[in-house]
């Protein structure tokens, strides 16, 4: 395997399995979470790097990274746009603000799954309740958490913010 | 007149000035319950607990008092678990995230009370993947309470460790149900456990004694530290002791979150007073009263309710109590507290395919019914809601929630058919049009 890893990642990793003193396997999502924040995905190499850290099959993995929805095994767009779809967000116009986004960014494909810009810089993906039901409709771009995005000119306000 | 809010755990929540820093929190008296707690015995805690009457809410409500008493420290061998659940993902619900962004020292406070009135060093905090600013949050909230030594090593010079580690999600809405959830702690697919042999008390994370909490259960523990369990039991009504925090959402004018104590306020006056009634004045049509999971109400329907002498009387959606017992006695169920209202411009078959596709998404995939049945149900409805609905799918859906519902080994099962279920009870004719 030809990964290289910086030291400050790695110590990363390292502590990150200190937090689970009964069992290492524990350390999985944690790890996978890590990874993808440096990495962007999920892939065979990351696999087979955790496994081998946490001293379990490779197929412990891959099989969370099949499982839990947040974990992708190929790269998406530079900012990821996840609107909320469940049912309080689509009485508040989810539907709407998802098809403004991919409007705005200019992101292709099926509503069912991650739509991506044909520049490489947005994917906009619908997900399930975000647990602020009252705000509707509710999005995360990245790591940020944004709430009452009913209009085009809001959703245009916040795209500034992700260049 | 609308019924003031009672905020014991929202006290904090939103006041100007008010931050998550440890220093913020201490200035308003933060952590003095636990420096009360951590002199007392143990015991004494979880008898107060059970005095308190304190019922879980997560969703199912069941009692706290019993849920610990199932633990004896003094006769296991084995290290006990203690597991925050806040993996708030209940369709509706959005109270927890509240606390965790705006009070995580409410939380942690809470937690080491009940770990310690519980024999438990080394405990989790499971939070949702989707609240990663949450859960910076609360490692940085665990940290500094660890520098002020209300964490770690021999906690205020009590003899008691305690570590408490944050552990996060990764989109799973079924780590929310206990044995899923400790599995996903263990690294695994978060497959939930049968029940017998594995209740959390007996086989739990590791195999060992766990107890699993939702926050504002834990929270709760704090105050009733505070003030006592039987001052505690007098909010509220017996058997609904305490404040509810209930989120509201949906076609209503101020949606939002709110505590009051519990069973003091009436569905209507939730509606109507506080959340300023149905956006646009139109009509009421229905309410799901505690999350996307609990069976949906029609406005216009008579509820059967226990009046002040025990006698049966029928009484409006509007008179009904928010408490867990009469959400109970009318055939739905208060769950987490999350209120989803719905007015006369909502098509019903279009609500409940949108849960329903929450529900095809969330399954596990252990079970064969709730598996294949929550996408048969997904599918049906889909295809009733455009345009190729067949005269004979009312009771086909109908058939496949039936035979989902009590046949799983978790309650998702309940959790998908439930809504199908309630929605075809009521509004019955809107699916039947479908087919005309």
């Amino acid at each position: 395997m030809s990964i290289s890893l910086t030291p400050d990642f790695e110590k990363k990793l390292d502590e990150a399995i200190t937090h689970y003193p009964v069992s290492k396997r524990s350390a999985a999502l944690p790890l996978l979470h890590l990874w993808q924040e440096q990495f962007g995905y999920i892939s065979d190499e990351a696999i087979e790097f955790i496994a081998k850290k946490l001293e379990v099959q490779s197929i412990h993995i891959l099989e969370l990274v099949t499982f839990y929805p947040m974990f992708r095994r190929e790269p998406i767009g530079k900012h990821h746009i996840k609107v909320c779809r469940t049912l309080s967000c689509a009485l508040g116009g989810a539907h709407e603000a998802h098809a403004c986004m991919k409007k705005l960014t200019g992101a292709q494909g099926d509503d069912h799954g991650p739509c991506t810009s044909p520049d490489g810089k947005y994917t906009v993906e619908y997900v399930e309740c975000l647990a602020s039901c009252g705000t509707a409709p509710v999005m995360m771009i990245n790591e940020e958490f944004y709430e009452n995005v009913n209009s085009e000119e809001k959703a245009k306000e916040l795209l500034k913010k992700y260049q | 007149m609308a019924v003031a809010e009672r905020r014991i755990l929202f006290k904090h929540i939103d006041e100007p000035g008010y931050t998550v820093d440890i220093d913020c929190y201490l200035k308003h008296g933060g952590y003095e319950d636990l420096k009360k707690a951590i002199k007392l015995e143990p015991q004494f805690i979880k008898d107060e607990v059970k005095k308190s009457q304190l019922r879980g809410r997560g969703g199912a409500g069941f009692s706290c008092g019993v849920k610990w008493g199932f633990i004896d420290a003094k006769k296991t061998t084995k290290p006990i678990y203690l597991i925050c659940n806040a993996d708030e993902s209940e369709p509706g619900t959005f109270k927890d995230r509240q606390i965790i962004h705006k009070d995580p020292h409410q939380l942690i406070e809470g937690m080491i009370i009940s770990c310690f009135a519980n024999s438990v060093h080394l405990a989790y905090l499971y939070i949702r993947g989707e609240f990663p600013e949450g859960a910076r949050i609360l490692e940085k909230a665990i940290a500094e309470a660890k520098a002020k030594n209300f964490l770690g090593k021999n906690i205020l010079g009590a003899g008691y460790d305690l570590e408490i580690y944050v552990h996060r999600g990764a989109g799973a809405y079924i780590c929310g149900e206990e044995t899923g959830l400790i599995e996903s702690i263990e690294g695994k697919r978060p497959y939930p456990r049968i029940k017998p042999p594995y209740f959390p008390a007996v086989l739990g994370l590791y195999m060992c004694p766990t107890i699993v909490n939702n926050v504002e259960t834990l929270c709760n523990v704090k105050h009733i530290v505070n003030m006592g369990g039987e001052a505690y039991a007098r909010i509220g009504k017996p058997n609904n002791t305490g404040t509810r925090l209930i989120g509201v959402s949906g076609d209503v004018k101020k949606p939002g979150y709110y505590e009051f104590e519990c069973g003091a306020i009436t569905l209507g006056e939730l509606i109507y007073d506080v959340c300023g009634g149905i956006r646009n004045d139109n009509k009421l049509k229905a309410v799901i009263p505690g999350g996307s999971s609990s069976k949906v109400m029609r406005a216009d329907g008579r509820y059967k309710v226990k009046g002040a002498n025990s006698e049966m009387t029928e009484i409006g959606l509007n008179d009904i109590p928010m408490d867990f017992d009469t959400f109970a006695a009318v055939g739905t169920m208060s769950g987490s507290g999350g209120v989803i209202v719905m007015d006369e411009t909502r098509d019903m078959v279009d609500c409940i395919e949108n849960l329903s596709e929450f529900y095809a998404h969330e399954s596990c995939g252990q079970c064969t019914p709730c598996r294949e049945g929550a996408q048969w149900m997904k599918k049906i409805i889909h295809r009733m809601n455009h345009g190729h609905a067949r005269k004979e799918d009312t009771d086909l859906l109908k058939n496949v929630a039936d035979n989902i519902a009590g046949r799983t080994i978790c309650a998702f099962g309940e959790a998908c058919s439930w809504p199908v279920q309630s929605f075809i009870a009521a509004f019955r004719n809107e699916f039947e049009a479908k087919a005309k």
